[in-house]
């Protein structure tokens, strides 16, 4: 990630400024306080590819500011501290993360044009705040992000312990109370936390590490003991040193195994900022081989579906069910069901059947979905909209995931109006809220998704030429704009649509592409390498785009864009950019989606391939029928997104820019 | 005569309407309908081999325009000839070395005297030596320096032959044919147990707790499977399906009956499978003497998608497989577009297409063919009834079974050449 991100960073950092200056944010100093001493201490550790994005080392600054940061956070910007960080700073501004511009409101190169773009009450620069640490910790989740936390940690670690002294005292005198109780609360609780988080980092730190949580954990308890009763400032102190001695530890393993301590950091972050980022995180996803979690799910969920039988051992890890047992029942429900939106319903009901698919027109459909459920809702006496909003579609989410699992772009929809709901100001009275919310979701679906597609469709209709044969693959909704817009404005071209079992999607592209007077050739994914002779382009659509450049999208993409690359003709992925996903895959197992199993064995139309019906229940026989496959980025010649032309390769810049622009909408 | 007309006539309309199935079951007729039409060929005093050449060629040529992509007719066509060739050299050779010791001064032979002996020993090893197959890459070379000479002296060894010893003549006649027929009855034996031998090898390649993906069904494949179950190698196979045969299907279904773990997956899949897989173990169609395979229809990407995971490409063949030929254009050439109904029902799109303001030229083309070629690079190993191969090495193994006189089988040039040698 590091050499990919540095050069990216330093292209860009007039976005970078024009995004985060002129925001007039509070800065965070005393996330900064801690990074900053390390970088000019210690040259030779900054000038290692992690140096530079410093970024992640911010996390812990919330954590003291924990739950009212806007309250506090005016005093806590203490003089000395910009100060210092202006001397610190100056000569790297471009090359940082866009988290550390965001404290620039005195840094020293504002720029202007941004200004018009800023918003700049103190709840949204907070939300924006988290938001740009979330994608910090999103960073780190790219192949070299590990090193991120860790090395910065290693470097600053020195310096943190005695900058923590500091830090604490100035946030504990303005808040005092709260922050004892919190950080007591949290240093014990995101122990655990930290834990389980730490594991996909690495496993050597372990040890050393979990020393140094038993540790401070002891040391935390021993300190709210003996201090329980003392006066606020004494209590303030022994938290700071639990924090110190946190530190200490930390140290320690620093020095046995440097790279390792990225969890301890996480460990001293706040609960709040934590959970926030959880929540937008890309969560773990449930893997269906953990029993237990598992039969939670399943007393939770409304569609009980019966499970395949003869499962593939390979993906355990992924649901799988027998279709179309549960819809009859489910259908008589409909009346029925309380806690569950009748649109939202509908809609669930609508996936499981398979009357919707294709990710834009799901998409469109839940977005949909949410707006009616919004409209109708109201918030029960004594709570608050904001937290039982979200509850409230957090639970319709479930649902359809239970329905069909989620694609990628519908989480980036969930995530973007889970952040509307949380960002709402206290003042709106509900209706307003909810009329703000609905039209947010309007301006999603049309700024993301149909605006979103036209740009596509002009850029791509550029790269079409008088006499091509262009060749695409199953039914994607946006190539098929772009062929009828190229067709459209004159241009004389063939094109081979390729289909696969069992889905046959291509056939009704295909019929759609004859009726509009397209010279259309068809066959299946076998004969691909015939084909591919005449095709001087491919064009593909993406369920989704992940930051590794791999392309995400219905099983058998992969083997055309393989063939296409064997031969020289040019791969090009049609996708818009809500649905890049920060998330990174190498393979098609380890994330998938598994379809109707019996769908391998019935071939419609064809009465003579009958073979396997009769032995459908022998133990030996397994039948896989794969929903999505991930395409290399290597035989991706080109994504057009509604930014633009990009090579896969920039993908995770398109992701970050992505991630920062979406608090704006 | 007039039944093997009908034989032939019947064989002919069987493979035009691609009426059978599989190279092996093709190969396996068409060397059982040669055996009877040497049987039933009448041989004149001169001329022998020539006459049964002529005979099989004249034959031959029409079952190989009846299906020039069914290339098992043509290798099996060609390995007949080169039988004849070589029981005629092997007759003429032994014949001459009684000729040699009995008859020295004979006029002919007059200008070559001392050259004579030698040779004829050397062409009697030749022959014995091309007899035993395998031949080493040595015996190759040792062949070299008199390989020009040998079929010389053979012909000219049966002229002189055919107008010194007129008694001789029948018996020899005779035995010729004799001979010939069987040698073609050797090769139909090997053509049914191609199979078994092939599985025998499986063992040796097919491990515990192997993952294997196939593509479409073959029988040597399943043999092979088979024989390493047998074995009590337990292991698990990735069946695609094979799309639009489904030969898959078939395949999957005969694995689960003889206990296999059978996993079987679309076609589509494939590449999302392929890191998970140990080995590709794949039936051909033919194979070409560069070492390129005419498979079934999406062997190619298959290969190709191994090639990327480096996963070995492993092909089975029976030797009624290799074809002496060098592909040119192989995609389009050595390939057959089947119906179209297999992959849209007729008059599925009738409602979208507007035939009467056509501009004549059709909106829709379906494209169907049957085979793939996969390139000999693609390819990690050949397994045939003689043992495991590299694609590099396979123009050798064609060198053993096909005659360099053979390879266009057309009549007009063919026979003039086979006639003036």
């Amino acid at each position: 990630m590091d050499p990919r991100r540095t050069p990216n960073a330093a292209s860009k950092p007039k976005v970078r400024q024009v995004g985060f200056v002129p925001r007039n944010a509070p800065p965070e100093p005393p996330a900064r306080a801690p990074s900053y001493p390390a970088e000019p201490s210690s040259p030779p550790l900054s000038d290692s590819p992690a140096g530079n994005s410093l970024s992640p080392v911010m996390i812990p600054p919330p954590r003291h500011l924990s739950d009212n940061i806007s309250t506090f956070r005016t005093p806590a910007v203490p003089v000395p501290e910009s100060t210092r960080r202006r001397a610190y700073h100056s000569p790297v501004v471009g090359s940082y993360d866009p988290a550390e511009s965001l404290l620039g409101t005195s840094s020293p190169v504002p720029s202007p044009p941004s200004s018009g773009r800023l918003i700049g009450d103190g709840e949204f620069s907070e939300e924006s705040w988290l938001r740009r640490s979330n994608s910090a910790k999103f960073a780190s989740s790219f192949p070299g992000g590990g090193f991120d936390l860790t090395a910065v940690k290693a470097v600053s670690a020195a310096d943190l312990a005695s900058s923590v002294n500091l830090k604490k005292t100035v946030a504990s005198d303005v808040n005092v109370e709260k922050t004892i109780e919190k950080s007591e609360g949290s240093a014990l609780e995101v122990n655990n936390e930290a834990i389980p988080s730490s594991k996909p980092l690495k496993a050597k730190p372990t040890k050393s590490e979990r020393r140094a949580l038993q540790e401070s954990q002891r040391a935390a308890k021993a300190a709210a003991r003996a201090e329980g009763n003392k006066s606020t400032a004494a209590a303030s102190g022994g938290v700071a040193s639990v924090k110190v001695s946190k530190q200490r530890t930390q140290k320690k393993a620093v020095a046995s195994a440097a790279p390792s301590v990225a969890a301890s950091e996480k460990k001293g972050s706040d609960r709040a900022l934590e959970k926030d980022r959880k929540k937008d995180a890309p969560a773990p996803r449930m893997q269906f081989d953990e029993k237990s979690r598992v039969e939670k799910a399943k007393r939770r969920a409304v569609v009980n579906q019966t499970e395949a039988r003869n499962r593939v051992e390979l993906f355990r890890h992924l649901p799988e069910y027998e279709q179309g047992t549960q819809l009859a029942d489910l259908e008589s429900k409909f009346f029925q069901l309380e806690p569950i939106h009748p649109a939202v319903y509908k809609v669930g009901l609508q996936f499981l059947a398979g009357d919707i698919t294709g990710g834009n027109a799901r998409c469109i459909a839940m977005l949909q979905a949410f707006q009616e459920a919004i409209k109708d809702y109201v918030t029960p006496p004594e709570k608050t909209l904001n937290r039982d909003l979200t509850a409230k579609i957090s639970s319709y989410v479930s649902f359809f995931t239970e329905c069909r699992p989620l694609s990628i772009s519908m989480g980036n929809a969930i995530r973007f109006i889970k952040n509307r709901i949380a960002k709402l100001a206290v003042s709106l009275s509900e209706s307003e809220a909810k009329a703000s919310l609905c039209s947010d979701i309007d301006r999603f679906i049309n700024e993301k998704i149909i605006v979103a597609d036209q740009v596509i469709v002009r850029h791509a209709a550029t790269k079409i030429r008088d006499g091509d044969v262009l060749l695409t693959y199953g039914a994607s909704c946006v190539v098929e704009m772009i062929l009828l817009y190229a067709h459209e404005n004159g241009k004389q071209f063939r094109v081979v649509v390729i289909d696969s079992r069992p889905k046959l999607e291509g056939q009704s592209l295909l019929r759609r592409l004859i009726a509009k007077g397209l010279s259309c050739t068809y066959t299946h994914i076998n004969a691909v390498s015939y084909i591919m002779h005449e095709v001087t382009g491919v064009f593909l659509g993406a369920s989704s785009v992940l930051s590794n450049g791999t392309v995400y999208s219905r099983v058998g993409t992969a083997s055309v864009a393989m063939v296409a690359n064997a031969f020289r003709v040019p791969v090009i992925i049609c996708c818009e950019a809500y649905k890049f996903h920060e998330r990174v895959q190498l393979d098609s197992i380890c994330f998938n989606e598994l379809g109707d199993p019996d769908a391998v064995i019935k071939v419609p139309g064809r009465m003579d391939v009958n073979y396997l019906g009769s032995l459908r229940n022998k133990e030996n026989l397994q039948l896989l029928n794969l929903m999505y496959d991930a395409t290399p980025s290597e035989y991706v010649s080109m994504i057009i997104t509604d930014y633009g032309m990009i090579p896969p390769t920039s993908v995770p810049v398109i992701v970050r820019e992505y991630r920062r622009e979406q608090l704006w909408i | 005569m007039p039944d093997v007309q009908a034989l032939v006539n019947e064989f002919l309309f069987k493979l035009k309407k691609r009426k059978i199935e599989g190279s092996q079951a093709t190969a396996r007729q068409t060397a059982v309908l040669l055996r009877s039409v040497i049987s039933q060929q009448r041989i004149p005093y001169t001329h022998q081999a020539a006459a049964l050449i002529d005979a099989v060629k004249a034959v031959g040529e029409r079952l190989v325009l009846a299906n020039p992509v069914e290339l098992a007719v043509g290798n099996i066509i060609r390995r007949v000839l080169h039988i004849i060739r070589e029981e005629d050299l092997s007759l003429t050779s032994v014949a001459m070395a009684g000729l040699d010791l009995s008859a020295v001064s004979d006029d002919e032979d007059e200008t070559d005297q001392d050259d004579h002996p030698v040779l004829s020993a050397a062409a009697v090893a030749a022959a014995s030596r091309n007899t035993l197959r395998p031949p080493s890459l040595q015996t190759l070379l040792e062949d070299l320096p008199d390989s020009a000479a040998v079929p010389h002296s053979s012909s000219s060894g049966g002229d002189s032959e055919g107008k010194s010893k007129s008694a001789d003549k029948s018996s020899r006649s005779r035995k010729l044919k004799h001979d010939v027929i069987e040698a073609v009855n050797e090769l139909i034996e090997d053509i049914d147990t191609c199979h078994e031998q092939i599985a025998e090898q499986a063992v040796e390649h097919i491990h515990q707790n192997e993952v294997i993906l196939t593509l479409g069904s073959s029988r040597t494949v399943l043999e092979f499977f088979c024989a390493a179950k047998e074995k009590k190698r337990s292991f698990r196979v990735f069946v695609a399906e094979g799309a639009p045969r489904y030969q898959g299907h078939l395949l999957a279904k005969e694995l689960v009956a003889r206990g296999l773990q059978t996993t079987l997956i679309t076609d589509s899949a494939v590449f999302a499978m392929i890191s998970r897989v140990n080995m590709v173990i794949v039936g051909a169609h033919a194979v070409m003497a560069n070492g390129g395979v005419i498979a079934p229809v999406g062997l190619n990407m298959v290969a190709l998608a191994a090639q990327r995971h480096a996963v070995p490409f492993v092909v089975l063949a029976g030797s009624h497989k290799l074809c002496p030929l060098y592909p040119h254009n192989p995609e389009v050439l050595l390939n057959e577009l089947r119906s179209p109904s297999e992959l849209l029902d007729f008059g599925e799109f009738s409602d979208c297409m507007d035939f009467g303001s056509g501009t004549g030229s059709p909106l829709l083309h379906v494209v169907n063919p049957t085979f793939d070629y996969v390139p000999p690079k693609l390819v990690s190993l050949f397994i045939t009834d003689t043992g495991g191969h590299n694609p590099s090495y396979v123009y050798r193994l064609i060198a053993d079974y096909y005659s360099t006189d053979d390879l266009v089988l057309q009549r007009k040039p063919a026979s003039v050449n086979s006639v003036q040698t």
